[in-house]
């Protein structure tokens, strides 16, 4: 079976020593980092982007992956212990989780996270692996006029899962795709946007813009009040679920891997979605309902299993596409990119080690994040402890040193500076982030698809209309504008935000 | 018209996307535009900057519409002394070279917050430098001249 074969390759690449070791790595750092409060997985991403550049690429993209998974877990563990969620997605397992937590049972509702997302994790590990093929197949099909719809439906897509106002969210993923135009034009190697200063002509360094938009500015809200958080005292025992939680949570767990890996797909950030919509499910199907939101176990199980699912099958239109389907996957483009990989449906077929190795090192991060983290649960609790004041600085010097690393460009961290002010102002302003990173790595592409289906179509901006596959992803973005600027759709769509506030 | 009676934040996010439209609008009306078939540098940059400045109008117009929350509080501290750490190690990296640089940049970044003490706030620089220089320096080998040319007497 072809499936196995490349299976096969893919474990011996991510089994080898080096790998396995950097996917440790990975991992252990995204937990470490993912732990601080505050800070999510795209932060954490963002700031330890760099520390991978100095790898092979397999090597730097498997490592990239356990950070992924390491954040992920890390930020379900502040979310449970207090009641402080990293990322929006672990904003549902909150809930209910930090309700386990404040009864006694914190150590329960963490190991549920782990197993929960260990089984979601294996599943859809295996579903990627199924899908990519052929989904590459599909890909290859494509022409440049059906990348620029399928761009421009994940840009749409995007937006209607961003927080807050619709229109806000258009204009960020527009501000972005015009950052991303900064540099020199590929076409006529004319310098645009620059401002006269040469070190730009390669465009902004995408680590600047994430780090100074994600993690500085999210510094600089943590600075804001500087209040005290509260850990949970107890100690966190008995990690091991009873034989009755283990039964209690066997089914949501199914049901999560199931709403998570369907969402996951789509792009825009399904992950979110994927939580939500489990913990609805688990509350609509649950004998106790009125246990929800006191610490029901189905509440914890269900989402944390949907959102990892969600979490991996997003690779699916990453590799197969090259398509990131949310913030998180636009800085794994940013990271292939730079290690001289495009992403898309060639990588398949010329680099099947790389392509097959990430693949199968979702795995084992998955296995590792397990094993690692119940015996390790007590340390990242302790970490909780350090306070705020004596890590920002660190994460700081981090930050100043991985983005220099990369380029050794100076002016590198004089746009991490502004990046950082333009995201701390932009947050003040209730305006999402994410969209912006989002047409940040597709500005070019976008743009690049769009130029070169105009040359092929003659000019004639119908060739959008006229290819069947390019007017039904053009079809499906309106149909996803139009569905968010119902009103209804946006009440609900409200609703759900404020939820999870 | 009161304080509350529009919303504040979406006012000012509205004209930063119409001023961010206008700053890529005008460069991009200086380079070569093109045609549809053959578009020049200016082309699309042009297309994205009219839409942002209608979209920023848009959400200015919304924000006299309705009530919003106030911005609430600056970190100002946080500001005056974050901002500036990765511009003063790009400053000096090069020029003091990687180890001092890396103290000063965590120094600086230390007094953005109000209970960072002097004391501990040097013995943090101080850790973080040797952590630093020895991972990044030695153990990964990053080309980083860890004194520079400023310091050789």
């Amino acid at each position: 079976m072809e499936l196995l074969s490349n299976l096969a390759l893919g474990f011996s690449t991510a089994g080898s020593l080096e790998n396995l070791f950097f996917c440790l790595i990975g991992v252990i750092l995204g937990t470490l980092i993912g732990v601080l409060p505050g800070i999510g997985a795209t932060a954490t991403i963002a700031m330890l982007l760099p520390i991978t550049f100095q790898l092979e690429p397999v090597s730097s993209l498997i490592m990239l992956a356990g950070i992924y998974y390491g954040a992920q877990y890390g930020g379900s563990t502040t979310a449970i212990l207090i009641n402080l969620p990293g990322e929006s997605s672990s904003a549902v397992t909150a809930i209910d989780g930090y309700q386990m937590a404040r009864k006694g049972k914190a150590g329960t509702a963490l190991a549920i996270a782990a197993l929960g997302s260990f089984f979601a994790g294996s599943v859809s590990t295996l579903l990627v692996a199924i899908f990519a093929i052929p989904l590459t197949v599909v890909a290859l099909k494509f022409g440049a006029a059906e990348y620029f719809s399928l761009m421009v439906l994940g840009l749409v897509s995007s937006i209607a899962l961003a927080h807050g106002s619709i229109l806000k969210a258009l204009a960020m993923v527009v501000t972005g795709l015009l950052l991303g135009l900064v540099g020199t034009d590929i076409y006529t190697g004319a310098p645009r946007f620059n401002l006269g200063i040469r070190e730009y002509a390669d465009g902004l360094n995408f680590v600047a813009l994430a780090v100074g938009v994600f993690g500085i500015a999210e510094i600089l809200r943590n600075l804001e009040g500087e209040v005290q958080r509260e850990v949970i005292k107890t100690k966190v025992s008995s990690l091991l679920p009873s034989k009755e939680d283990f039964r209690a949570m066997i089914a949501p767990v199914l049901r999560g891997t199931a709403i998570g890996s369907a969402l996951g797909i789509l792009p825009g950030g399904g992950a979110i979605l994927a939580s939500f919509a489990s913990y609805t499910v688990e509350k609509k199907m649950s004998k106790h309902p009125e246990e929800f939101g006191h610490g029901a176990i189905a509440g914890v199980a269900g989402p944390e299993s949907a959102n990892n699912a969600g979490a991996q099958t997003s690779f699916i239109p990453l590799l197969t596409l090259g398509i990131p389907a949310n913030p998180v996957m636009a800085l794994m483009v940013g990271a292939m990119i730079i290690q001289g990989i495009v992403p898309g449906p060639n990588v398949a077929a010329e680099q099947p080690a790389l392509f097959w190795g990430i693949i199968a090192s979702m795995w084992i991060g998955n296995l590792m994040l397990v094993i690692l983290n119940l015996p390790l649960i007590g340390l990242w609790v302790k970490l909780l402890t350090v306070p705020y004041y004596v890590l920002f600085p660190i994460i700081m010097a981090m930050c100043s040193i991985g983005v220099y690393s990369v380029n050794s460009n100076v002016y590198d961290l004089y746009a991490v500076a502004f990046f950082g002010l333009l995201g701390y102002v932009l947050l003040k302003l209730r305006c999402e982030p994410a969209p912006l990173l989002l047409g940040f790595v597709l500005g070019p592409m976008l743009e690049e698809n769009l130029r070169r289906a105009m040359i092929l179509g003659r000019g004639d901006p119908t060739t959008f209309l006229t290819r069947p596959i390019s007017l039904t992803l053009l079809i499906l973005s309106l149909a996803v504008l139009v569905v968010v600027f119902l009103p209804q759709v946006r009440k609900k769509r409200d609703e759900v935000f404020t939820e999870s506030d | 018209m009161t304080s509350q009676s529009y919303d504040k934040a979406d006012a000012a996010a509205g004209v930063l996307f119409i001023l961010i439209g206008l700053g890529f609008g005008v460069q991009s009306w200086w380079l070569d535009i093109g045609t549809a078939l053959r578009m020049g540098p200016g082309y699309f940059p042009l297309v994205l900057s009219v839409i942002l400045v209608l979209l920023g109008a848009a959400v200015v117009v919304n924000a006299t519409k309705q009530p919003g929350e106030p911005i609430g509080s600056l970190a100002a501290r946080g500001m005056i002394y974050i901002l500036p750490a990765p511009i003063f190690f790009g400053l000096t990296v090069r020029g003091l070279g990687f180890v001092p640089s890396i103290f000063l940049t965590t120094f600086i970044a230390c007094f953005a917050s109000l209970k960072m003490k002097p004391l501990p706030a040097l013995l943090l620089s101080v850790v973080v430098a040797v952590f630093s220089t020895l991972v990044f320096s030695y153990a990964l080998g990053l080309p980083f001249r860890r004194f520079g040319p400023w310091l050789s007497f």
